[in-house]
């Protein structure tokens, strides 16, 4: 396809402290058992592109994700793991890169993308506009087919302002207005050239940008030369392609270049044009095409470019890991509503208990609930909609609720945790009471005690 | 008979509809037989803008036909300007007496606008439910039914909701940004689900390429659609509630402008406004010269049926519609060489002489029109001579005008009543000639607009006479004549108007005339820049498009805020006197307007003064000069001319200092051109008593110790200080 993937998978997130540690960058972090990063992965290889660099933040971090991807996809993908510096951005991050880029398209994925919609169809629905970017959109918040309403009315009110505004065309097939981050606190401001080119925009709240774009790779060059300002894919050169469409600034100074580069790419460019413009022409044209034209003849002076999105149905799962809530959240839902993503195949009762895990008596475990390899749990033990890695120890008289836990992890008897998270190698003492916790790695909780709300972490040394 | 039959329809309509609604009041509606704006004149100093023909029908008629088809019962017909005027046809028709549809009149003398209207309606206690509040220049043919269910279920469900607009799709030209009616860009936010309107901007500013959207508006609603296709229909269904609003908040004057902005910016009272789309109907509104023309098109052509010539029976003469749109009354006398083109109307008893060629046009009664005469997408009223050899081009002729062998009336000509137009003389493309003088307080001021239609209705007796006294009118005549007889050529009668300062550039927007292909080429020229100027204004101070995130995220400190006010403060004022400049507004106003941007950004008067400087100075740089003289004298005349303005702000001498300092800054970063005039503009200032020395000397003073790099004025001006300094102490040793 001629599609080459850059995964920005992004290093030692500070939103995530403490569940990431050293050990375990923000891509390893796990779902369902299984580091987020190869949901990005496998929804790759289902779309047959296998060509991938993985971006990753810091040498530490590219280390040990590199390791376990070369384990992990070995013969199954083709993956470079390039490290850059840390806090330079997803720009930056494309920037130091970018010599490696050589397909004609590039599609860049957020390495924290949980989602089962194709990138294949984002990726055609570039090419068929000949679009210079496409951004795919998801139904915001990120929910699966049947979200428990409750938390997402939650983010809803904590965050109100934090959402993404979007403006379409009628077809919804062309993005025209994009607000992002520090923008939405202010009022809206839509350019008028756009909306008159158009005549009607839709503005829409409740739509989320997935970071999964399709990008002309000679326009990302182009913009990460000219614009050496820009830090972020999604809020700069995004934003910045979608206002100069009516416009365009890019692929302008490039013209030259590619002749120098040979007649035989000219020829291949004026046949993609001549391809893409049958194509335009057996749909409706769109605003683009007509624009210029309807400012009579001076349209070869005016050149605009196509800012497209792909619109996910609602029933596709979308979601970014890129929040603690998001991490319990999604971790519910792969085990739960989205279960079709987790790779396992569900027990009657709608759950995952690996045959290698040992249940003591009266335990039981409840739909939606993960339970690792070689875990062990005690007697009258209560799991609910929880996720147990592997080789845990869990004594008896222990409710595990709304929960994640991961790979060994100790907890004494009589402990209750709720709504937490509770990361590899940590021991929960006797009769411990966790609500709404994050517990870093190592972490030694101790006996009896209670905490709410807390973010608990070993001390670096 | 067409009528009858219409109405007898509408009756079959209502006994439909009655099981349902058994309790209902009948349904009402409010016609405003005045628009309250200039925009028709001089036509409309002589008649009301209601009984203005279209294709050969007064624009009430199609308005009240379509009302009583539209299930109207009762009507009330505002009359303001030229009152006696519509109440004389309206008791003259046949309305007065229609079964199952009454219409009544309100008089008033002293409404400026719509808003008052409403509010005297509302005094009055006629309205006992839903009604159609429409203005009398509207045609349209959409059946209410839907419309008007909508609103009912709406304002059950919710008593908030007081107001439905009816909207109509039209696409602007991407070139003039003009609707095909030759309106304004509207720009439109519409909630998909519910039709709920809940932006509405019609005047927004041209030079700004980005339009403002509360943010709260998408908290709110989770998508929401903005339109810049969509024409307000001015057709629009309201509950009783909309005329105690306009009476609590009395001052709401215009019915968009200040009752749709009211209701959807201040949300406190929570009263909703829905749109409600039509599709295949048409409705339109006569706004200006341009509009007149398209619907006049639309009517030939049919869009508007039955509102047709030959459906619609006006004054008893049957018109026939044949081959290619051409609608001729039964009596026309019309030589054998001469061409009627498609699309023309022709009027009863009108003579059309050898070799005369009509096309696109509208011809009335009685007209005679010579030979050799060359017609082409003009209106021309009743009993209009047109002599010899004459061309017409998209102009607009009323009654009784002459227009004399051998003259040209170029694209855009409005000729009102009675004009007579000399030989051979050729009038000026987009001029508006007249009997009656220009009034001379021509303002564009909003408010003072209103005011002069107040004169209208002291100019209405003579109007009036028009039609009933002939014989005393000639005598008025000739003197008229007398007097304007040399603008219009040998023989001719009237008065051409001088176009307001400023607007005659957009002339050609709302003129009959098409928009000429030079014009276009000119705008989309000027679209490239305008397209550059967005994006500058689109980065600069919002968008995150080219800081850094975490730089935007900073720049949220109150430090800095202040300062992007008082930049703000700056630009807002400069805009203001800008456009008082353009628009003619009083200096008082000005001063009133900058007081509220003074409260609103609370800044002190010495920020007030110094912005003022500082635009006049902008002001003065950008007209054109070839040297610092030039330069000098542009400086002198605006402040020779806003003096006043400046003044009211100078209270003491922190204000003097100020703007001092401000031209200081100004002279070294901004405008360099002006630093050589520094000393000379002081010293005007001082003559003129702006800056008192007081204030000139603390501010050399002030300078003292200032950076040698800093004094650079202070020693320019060093003469002029020694001197008036020297000045001081000789009246210090004379006291």
């Amino acid at each position: 396809m001629d599609f080459q993937v850059v995964v920005l998978a992004g290093g030692f997130s500070k939103t995530l402290v403490p569940i990431v540690s050293k050990e375990v960058p923000k891509a390893l972090l796990p779902v369902a058992n299984r580091p987020v990063l190869s949901y990005v992965l496998d929804l790759l290889e289902q779309s047959n592109l296998k060509d991938l660099i993985v971006v990753v933040e810091g040498n530490d971090a590219a280390v040990r994700i590199g390791g376990w991807i070369s384990a992990a996809y070995l013969d199954r993908l083709h993956v470079d793991v390039a490290p850059v510096s840390e806090d330079i951005g997803s720009a930056g991050a494309l920037r130091s890169i970018a010599r490696h880029l050589t397909a004609r398209d590039i599609l860049v994925v957020s390495g924290d993308l949980v989602s089962d919609v194709s990138p294949g169809a984002v990726a055609a629905v570039h090419r068929r506009h000949d679009a210079v970017v496409t951004a795919m959109l998801c139904s915001n918040p990120a929910s699966g087919p049947a979200e428990s309403g409750s938390s997402s009315a939650k983010d809803k009110t904590k965050k109100p302002g934090r959402k993404n505004i979007i403006g379409l065309d009628p077809s919804r097939q062309f993005l025209l207005h994009i607000a992002t981050g520090a923008e939405l606190e202010k009022d809206l401001r839509i350019q008028k050239c756009i909306l008159r080119a158009v005549g009607e925009m839709e503005l829409r709240a409740d739509l989320m940008d997935a970071h999964l774009y399709a990008i002309k790779r000679a326009v990302l060059l182009e913009v990460l030369a000219q614009k050496e300002t820009f830090q972020s894919l999604k809020e700069d050169i995004l934003p910045y392609l979608v206002r100069s469409q009516l416009k365009s600034e890019v692929l302008s100074s490039n013209l030259p270049q590619l002749e120098e580069n040979g007649n035989d790419k000219v020829n291949l460019q004026n046949k993609q044009i001549s391809q893409s413009h049958i194509l335009a022409n057996a749909s409706n044209r769109g605003f683009h095409e007509l624009y210029p034209l309807a400012l009579d003849g001076s349209s070869s002076a005016r050149r605009t470019h196509k800012c497209c999105v792909y619109i996910a149905s609602n029933d596709k799962y979308c979601a970014r890991l890129n929040s603690i809530q998001a991490f319990s959240d999604i971790n519910r839902e792969v085990a739960g509503e989205a279960n079709h993503l987790s790779g396992y195949s569900f027990s009657a009762h709608n759950n995952i208990i690996h045959p290698s895990a040992e249940l003591g008596s009266k335990t039981t475990v409840g739909p939606y609930c993960m339970l690792g390899e070689g875990s062990q749990m005690g007697d009258k033990c209560s799991v609910k909609r929880s996720v147990i890695g592997r080789h845990c120890r869990i004594g008896s008289n222990v409710k595990i609720v709304n929960s994640v836990v991961m790979n060994h992890v100790t907890i004494g008897d009589g402990c209750s945790v709720q709504g937490s998270v509770i990361c590899s190698n940590v021991q929960i003492q006797e009769r411990a009471t966790l609500k709404d916790c994050q517990v870093g790695a190592g972490y030694v909780v101790t006996a009896g005690s209670e905490y709410k709300g807390d973010s608990l972490a070993k001390k670096e040394k | 008979m067409g009528a009858q039959k219409k109405s007898s329809a509408a009756a079959a309509a209502r006994i439909s509809d009655d099981p349902e609604e058994l309790s209902r009041v009948p349904l009402q509606a409010v016609l405003l037989a005045d628009s309250f704006t200039t925009k028709f004149r001089p036509i409309t100093l002589e008649r009301p803008k209601v009984l203005l023909p279209l294709a050969n029908v007064p624009m009430i008629e199609y308005a009240l036909t379509w009302l009583e088809s539209a299930g109207v019962e009762e009507v009330f017909v505002f009359c303001c300007a030229h009152a006696k005027q519509v109440t004389n046809y309206l008791q003259c028709s046949q309305w007065l007496s229609q079964p199952n549809f009454s219409v009544a009149t309100i008089e008033s003398h002293n409404s400026v606008s719509a808003g008052d209207a409403l509010r005297l309606i509302y005094e009055r206690n006629v309205i006992h439910g839903d009604f159609i509040l429409i203005s009398g220049d509207t045609l349209s043919n959409m059946s209410l039914n839907r419309a008007l269910q909508e609103h009912k279920e709406r304002k059950k469900k919710d008593s908030n909701a007081v107001m439905t607009m009816v909207i109509k799709r039209s696409k602007l030209s991407p070139v003039t940004q003009q609707s095909r009616l030759g309106t304004d860009e509207l720009f439109m936010a519409i909630d998909p689900d519910t039709k709920q309107l809940l932006y509405y901007e019609e005047n927004t500013n041209h030079l700004k390429g980005t339009l403002s959207l509360d943010k709260m508006l998408l908290i709110d609603n989770p998508s929401i659609t903005l339109h810049n296709d969509m024409q307000d229909c001015f057709i629009d269904i309201c509950s009783p509630e909309v005329l105690s609003l306009f009476t609590d908040n009395f001052d709401y004057q215009h019915l968009r402008r200040h009752f749709v902005k009211g209701l959807l910016v201040d949300d406190i009272m929570g009263y909703k406004i829905y749109t409600h789309e039509i599709h295949s109907s048409y409705a339109a509104r006569v706004d200006n010269y341009r509009s007149y023309d398209t619907i006049s098109k639309d009517i030939i052509q049919r869009w508007t049926y039955p509102l047709v010539p030959d459906v619609l029976l006006f004054g008893n003469s049957a018109t026939k519609l044949e081959r290619e749109g051409i609608y001729r009354a039964t009596e026309i006398v019309q030589s054998r060489s001469a061409q009627i083109g498609p699309l023309t109307v022709i009027g009863n008893g009108t003579r059309i002489g050898n070799n005369t060629k009509i096309t696109n046009s509208v011809i009335g009664k009685g007209c005679s029109i010579g030979s050799n005469v060359l017609i082409e997408g003009s209106y021309i009223w009743d009993n209009v001579t047109v002599e010899d050899g004459c061309q017409l081009k998209h102009s607009i002729v009323c009654d009784g005008v002459v227009i004399k062998s051998g003259s040209v009336l170029s694209p855009g000509v409005v000729l009102s009543f009675k004009v007579v137009v000399g030989q051979n003389f050729t009038v000026p493309a987009y001029s508006k000639v007249s009997l009656l003088p220009q009034p001379t307080k021509q303002d564009s001021d909003e408010e003072l607009e209103y005011a002069d239609n107040n004169s209208d209705i002291e100019t209405s007796p003579i109007a009036g006479a028009h039609d009933n006294l002939n014989g005393e009118l000639t005598s008025d005549l000739t003197d008229m004549q007398s007097s304007a007889a040399e603008e219009l050529g040998s023989g001719g009668a009237g008065y051409i108007w001088s176009i307001c300062e400023g607007a005659s550039e957009e002339e050609w927007r709302h003129s009959v005339a098409p928009v000429p292909a030079e014009k276009l080429a000119e705008i989309s020229q000027t679209i490239d820049d305008d397209l550059d100027f967005s994006y500058q204004d689109g980065n600069a101070p919002a968008s995150s498009g080219e800081l850094k995130p975490g730089g935007l995220s900073d720049s949220d400190d109150d430090d800095v805020d202040a300062n992007n006010d008082s930049a703000y403060f700056e630009k807002e004022v400069e805009a203001t006197f800008l456009r008082a400049v353009h628009e003619n507004v009083k200096v008082d106003h000005v001063i009133l307007e900058v007081n509220s941007l003074k409260l609103s950004y609370n800044m002190e008067f010495a920020a007030c003064a110094g912005a003022i400087f500082y635009s006049m100075m902008k002001l003065a740089l950008g007209t054109p000069y070839n040297s610092s003289a030039e330069l000098y004298n542009a400086v002198v005349n605006v402040l020779t001319s806003w003096k006043r303005l400046l003044k009211s702000y100078l209270s003491g001498k922190d204000e003097e200092i100020e703007i001092i300092l401000k031209f200081e800054e100004m002279c070294s970063e901004l405008a360099k051109e002006l630093s050589p005039l520094f000393t000379k503009i002081l010293c005007f200032l001082y003559d003129k008593d702006m800056i008192s020395e007081d204030a000139i000397l603390d501010w050399e003073s002030e300078k003292n110790y200032a950076d040698e790099s800093d004094r650079v004025f202070v020693k320019q001006a060093e003469k002029f200080l020694q001197w008036l300094r020297e000045a001081s102490e000789e009246e210090e040793e004379e006291d």
